[in-house]
């Protein structure tokens, strides 16, 4: 079971995620200490494996540091959900093994703290906690697999096709 | 139906006759950009899977910026990994510390930069080499790595956004004026996953210095790219700057090429711009909050740390003293000697300021220029988000060069038509 930490915000960039005084590492489980630092500094104390992030939109605006997502994945986030991403972060996202799902309706039906249960095949978000299903465009097969194994050089390593 | 300049880029680097926004194409890369934060890990990346190669030692461009000279011993690691690795591979062009830049500034001004090609870089303000009429995009370590080994990497082909920049800039209005003029009407994800297209007569008068000041910011407003097509100038800087590799190939987008929406500017009628905090959208006329009190001002960067600036800057500083701490950072270390030969460090010595090193530094919050709790900086920077520039508290308002200048001399926010 996941639990949701909300964000009611736009553009929650790659500078808050991350800040770039700790960029001085690319350790992750150093990064992971000072995930949101910036947005919710009890955000590290309360992250539990496989939780989700909910914002609104263009989540991971800014710099192009994959820093943030490692950041994230160190913290053990496996899904963020916006209503929209920003591009780089989108596909550093998937490229290190994080779900990314644009949801318009997600902010508005899950709570901070909801229990949630994603299908990420068939695009279904089930909010355990209130009771309601919420519907998403699920990602291209590629990017479920790429995802799934890991993120993408564990897949092409896997492919073997380097 | 036609296509815009960067369709027909993406049709020639994946081998096309034509591609349509929205194709998902593998496209062969031209220069790939690396500098100290991003590369490292993905060097590490490479050796971890065991595949440690280059695709084409003379197509990766190599320059540590960020946090160079190295402000501490994480970060003398990094360059340590990036030293070692360019080396190891015999990278043609690695600029060492003495001959590194802020990597938006040094790849044009040494002759990396050509139209018509795919440029990619792990920094998202690799946009800004679009002014050349090339593709170029910022990415991540992990498309980094894989474009460092193969020289390819998959791209879903933008749609294009029409920006027609119309009329002639006024006495005090430059470039970066326009950019936060165009990002204050779209927003911070108005132009999300698409190519900006500047054209119109505005650009015309423009150097390629202040024609990069708008590519580079492409980013803010969410584009995957920004694009100027080419003209006189563009192929006067090429003449002066191309080294080893001279010929390009020129596109221009068709009559009827698609673009989603067209925004049309007067840039007759723009004033001074400010962007307030915490957003690079936040741009409002100088009249609007000017006298606004600051604590520092930074001159510099990706964006506006180019000779060009340093001259905008040094004409309104020469002869007056600085009310507030004031750091010049020359981008290149080229530029930063053109400076001392063309007398403007001499001119910002005696203003009070203090001049720096070539680098990315306080910009990002790196060092050398940080700020404190609650302070205000005014800055020539790209970004305003919060804590870029320091402590969560503080405070970036962005600007032009003229705007900084000016407002160090008064320090506070000010108009610099009152000071030409």
């Amino acid at each position: 079971m996941s639990v949701a930490h909300v964000y009611k915000k736009n553009h929650i960039n790659t500078d808050e995620i991350i800040p770039a005084r700790y960029l001085n590492t690319d350790d992750e489980m150093e990064l992971a200490s000072h995930c949101l630092e910036d947005l919710d500094k009890g955000f590290v104390k309360k992250v539990k494996e496989s939780d989700v992030i909910v914002a609104g939109d263009d989540f991971g605006c800014g710099s192009s540091r994959e820093h943030a997502v490692w950041a994230l994945r160190g913290a053990k986030v496996q899904t963020v959900i916006a209503k929209t991403f920003a591009r780089i972060f989108y596909r550093n996202a998937i490229n290190n093994g994080i779900y990314i799902i644009e949801s318009a309706d997600a902010i508005e039906k899950i709570n901070d703290g909801d229990e949630v249960e994603i299908d990420y095949k068939n695009g279904l978000i089930k909010n355990k906690t209130a009771g309601i299903d919420i519907s998403f465009n699920p990602l291209p097969d590629f990017a479920l697999e790429i995802i799934k194994d890991g993120g993408l050089l564990e897949h092409i390593t896997k492919k073997e096709s380097i | 139906m036609g296509m815009t300049i960067t369709e027909k880029i993406f049709a020639r680097a994946a081998g096309k006759e034509k591609v349509i926004p929205g194709e998902l194409v593998d496209a062969k890369i031209d220069i790939v950009m690396c500098h100290d934060v991003t590369t490292p890990p993905a060097i590490s990346m490479l050796e971890e899977k065991g595949i440690d190669k280059v695709f084409d030692v003379e197509k990766i461009v190599v320059t540590p910026d960020h946090f160079q000279p190295a402000k501490d011993i994480k970060s003398a690691e990094l360059h340590k990994r990036l030293d070692g690795w360019a080396r190891r591979h015999k990278i043609k062009y690695y600029y060492k510390i003495g001959r590194a830049g802020v990597c938006h500034a040094l790849l044009p001004e040494q002759g990396h930069i050509r139209p018509g090609e795919v440029i990619v870089g792990s920094d998202s303000h690799t946009c800004t080499y679009g002014a050349f009429g090339a593709f170029s995009t910022g990415i991540g370590s992990t498309d980094a790595a894989a474009a460092i080994a193969t020289g390819q990497l998959w791209f879903k082909v933008p749609a294009s956004m029409k920006f027609v920049l119309n009329g002639s800039l006024g006495a005090g209005v430059y470039s970066k004026d326009v950019v936060l003029a165009v990002i204050a009407r779209i927003g911070t994800d108005g132009a999300l996953y698409k190519a900006m297209e500047f054209v119109g007569p505005a650009l015309v008068d423009m150097s390629m210095e202040a024609r990069m000041t708008i590519t580079n910011m492409a980013i803010e407003a969410g584009a995957k790219s920004g694009i100027i097509g080419f003209d006189e100038t563009t192929k006067q800087y090429l003449d002066e700057h191309l080294k080893d590799k001279t010929d390009y190939t020129v596109y221009e987008s068709d009559a009827d090429a698609k673009y989603e929406v067209t925004e049309e500017f007067d840039c007759s009628a723009i004033e001074p711009m400010v962007a307030l905090p915490d957003l690079p959208s936040g741009g409002v006329p100088i009249g609007e909050c000017a006298g606004k009190e600051m604590d520092q001002t930074y001159i510099g960067s990706c964006t506006n740390g180019r000779i060009e600036d340093l001259r905008i800057a040094a004409k309104i500083l020469k002869g007056k003293q600085v009310a507030i701490r004031t750091l010049i950072v020359p981008a290149t270390p080229v530029i930063w000697k053109q400076a001392i030969d063309e007398g403007l460090v001499d001119i910002f010595y005696e203003a009070g300021c203090v001049i720096s090193a070539p680098t990315c530094g306080a910009c990002l919050g790196g060092f050398m220029g940080i700020l404190a709790s609650g302070e205000k900086c005014v800055s020539t920077t790209n970004r305003n988000f919060v804590g870029r520039m320091g402590h969560p508290e503080s405070e970036v308002y962005l600007v032009s060069p003229a705007t900084a200048a000016a407002s160090a001399i008064e320090g506070k926010l000010a108009d610099p038509r009152k000071l030409m």
